[in-house]
């Protein structure tokens, strides 16, 4: 599979921003599947707190990506009248949810890339990326103490809980390489000092992770080389389903509001 | 959402003149607390059909709030836009956030949530019937802002001043939060009322299916209505199922006419005299088959609850083993 070079003349800011708003849309989407359906009524709500934070990141990044884009497309028309690899979200959080371990995995593994990133992007040479950064670095810090704190629980739980959430890592892991593969969208956002460097965060991510794998008492997975290229429009198999559920309504009555 | 006193009385409802000497005296001294619009607050004295009453209607209450998370969840993953899918996702929310309120209010008569959630699933536990019926378009969205969720206001506002503090407390902030979805999923309504033909077909549709659920959400009429007595007395219950009802007919009529919908209802007349609307004969044997478990998705909610409950059993084991877990580091190293 190789990569499909961005679009000629369409500037990286874009890619980026629309990199950004599709990680949390899909995410946010996933998310939304669970409520009304989680463990204890305490995770209904902590799940769609953070579905519904996740949702409000993807409109300001989306609507920011409109303008930048200038075509007159707002936040609804770029989050639900794309095609399939116009979205360039990581294809790890397109991943279904499958049980409660594994969207706990899923989340921890994004929520951390999600804090280190932010964290840098809050100064960004991009003053309205770096004020929605500023707002996201909040929401993903409290995300991440959610999603690390149930790694932990259900890690140094039972057996159960552990051979699941251990399985969960080995089955999403394979997917984290991809949050770390440098590409020219990437490049051209460091050297504009809009976006850090993709290295600087991979270490900063690994350190946190180890850090909750070691007290979750759970086996980092080994690395593996292939990578997945969401971000360039690349997705698995999961991502079709997902958005002819969240775009019916608007394919199904063109032009109409609601 | 609210509760419709379903359960029949049970083995509980032995006779107050039955009790002794000194409960009379403490029954003289809580009726007029009552009276006086004093609160009960958990560790006072009550009499035991009034607990049971109360764990009755918060218990139902709760579950209603808990089931009513899954026909507009429903709906999270398709709303039309990014704002829509917000605002439902907040709103399914906070029903999720009033069932765990309630079911703690519940807690301080002396059940534990485990108890209440074993009926609810067990099927011995009743929920608000409005709860099975589907949500097929987005217009039912609408539709269960505007109609069940303000038929629930108009239930529950009394109850704001409620005997029972902690139920009363809770009813307080989960009222503010039904006001606005209220308001939202009328906003849903205009919205489509104002939109293309297809739009206007679905909000109209939708009206159709939730109009008579939702004046069924009153309970049974007064004559027919086996708490209404003992719980007015107590003042857990303020007005009766039939005034409550009359009050959200002529209170919703005119929004209808406002959105251009037509309630389905051929014998709805504003009677002048009265000063109110009379409306058609419900169909309360359709309310009895769905209480009986008969409705369209009764099956459906409750295996939907079950499965969560049960696909989420080794998560609660893993957070107890773990907090046992952690217990047990604490005191070996306090030691």
């Amino acid at each position: 599979m190789s990569a499909a070079p961005a679009p000629p003349g369409e500037p990286a800011l874009l890619r980026y921003l629309l990199r950004l708003g599709d990680s949390s849309l899909v995410l946010g989407q996933r998310l939304g599947e669970w409520v009304g359906h989680a463990p204890a009524v305490e995770e209904d709500l902590g799940l769609a707190n953070i579905a519904l934070d996740k949702i409000g990141q993807a409109r300001l990044l989306l609507a920011y990506a409109g303008e930048v884009e200038g075509r007159g497309r707002g936040e609804d028309e770029i989050a639900f009248l794309r095609e399939h690899g116009e979205y360039l979200n990581p294809v790890l959080v397109e991943q279904p949810n499958g049980d409660f371990g594994q969207t706990i995995v899923r989340q921890v593994l994004i929520d951390a890339y999600q804090l280190e990133l932010y964290e840098r992007l809050a100064s960004s040479t991009d003053a309205r990326l770096a004020a929605i950064a500023a707002k996201t670095v909040k929401e993903t810090r409290y995300h991440l103490r959610y999603s690390g704190g149930w790694l932990v629980r259900l890690g140094d739980g039972t057996a159960e809980s552990h051979a699941r959430v251990q399985d969960a890592l080995e089955r999403l892991w394979p997917y984290t390489v991809e949050l770390f593969a440098e590409d020219e969208v990437d490049r051209a956002m460091t050297d504009g000092g809009i976006a850090p460097p993709l290295a600087a965060i991979q270490a900063a991510w690994s350190v946190r992770i180890d850090g909750i794998l070691d007290e979750a008492t759970l086996v980092r997975p080994r690395d593996r080389p292939y990578a997945w290229f969401g971000k360039r429009g690349e997705h698995s198999e999961h991502l079709g389903y997902l958005l002819a559920e969240m775009q019916y309504l608007q394919r199904t009555y063109p032009g109409a509001r609601w | 959402m609210y509760t419709q006193g379903l359960d029949a009385a049970g083995a509980d409802a032995r006779a107050d003149s039955a009790a002794s000497d000194d409960e009379a005296a403490l029954l003289q001294r809580f009726q007029r607390r009552v009276d006086a619009e004093e609160k009960i607050e958990p560790k006072d004295w009550m009499p035991e059909r009034y607990r049971s009453t109360l764990i009755r209607q918060i218990s139902q209450h709760a579950h209603s709030e808990i089931v009513g998370m899954l026909p507009e969840g429903n709906w999270i993953t398709r709303a039309p836009t990014l704002q829509r899918k917000a605002i439902l996702i907040a709103k399914v929310q906070d029903e999720g956030g009033h069932g765990a309120y309630l079911y703690s209010a519940a807690e301080t008569l002396g059940v534990s949530r485990d108890q209440l959630i074993d009926q609810l699933l067990s099927g011995k536990a009743k929920y608000s019937s409005i709860f099975n019926y589907p949500t097929p378009t987005w217009a039912d969205v609408g539709a269960i802002g505007w109609l069940v969720d303000g038929a629930a206001i108009m239930n529950q506002i009394p109850l704001c001043r409620c005997s029972y503090g902690p139920y009363a407390r809770a009813m307080v902030r989960v009222c503010r939060e039904e006001s606005f979805h209220q308001r939202q999923g009328y906003d849903i309504m205009l919205r489509l009322s104002q939109g293309s033909a297809a739009q206007r077909r679905m909000a109209q549709e939708a009206l159709n299916r939730w109009w008579w659920p939702a004046l069924m959400m009153f309970g049974p009429p007064d004559a027919d209505s086996t708490h209404s007595s003992d719980s007015q007395r107590w003042k857990i219950k303020r007005f009766s199922n039939d005034e409550l009802r009359q009050k959200f007919v002529d209170f919703t009529v005119p929004q209808a006419q406002f959105l251009g919908l037509t309630v389905p209802d051929p014998e709805l007349r504003w009677n002048e005299a009265a000063e109110r609307h009379d409306i058609g004969a419900i169909d309360w044997r359709e309310f009895e088959q769905v209480l009986k478990g008969n409705g369209p998705c009764n099956a459906e909610r409750l295996a939907a609850r079950r499965s969560a409950h049960e696909q989420g059993a080794w998560v609660r084991e893993a957070a107890s083993a773990y907090a046992e877990k952690r217990r047990a580091r604490g005191a070996s190293r306090a030691a």
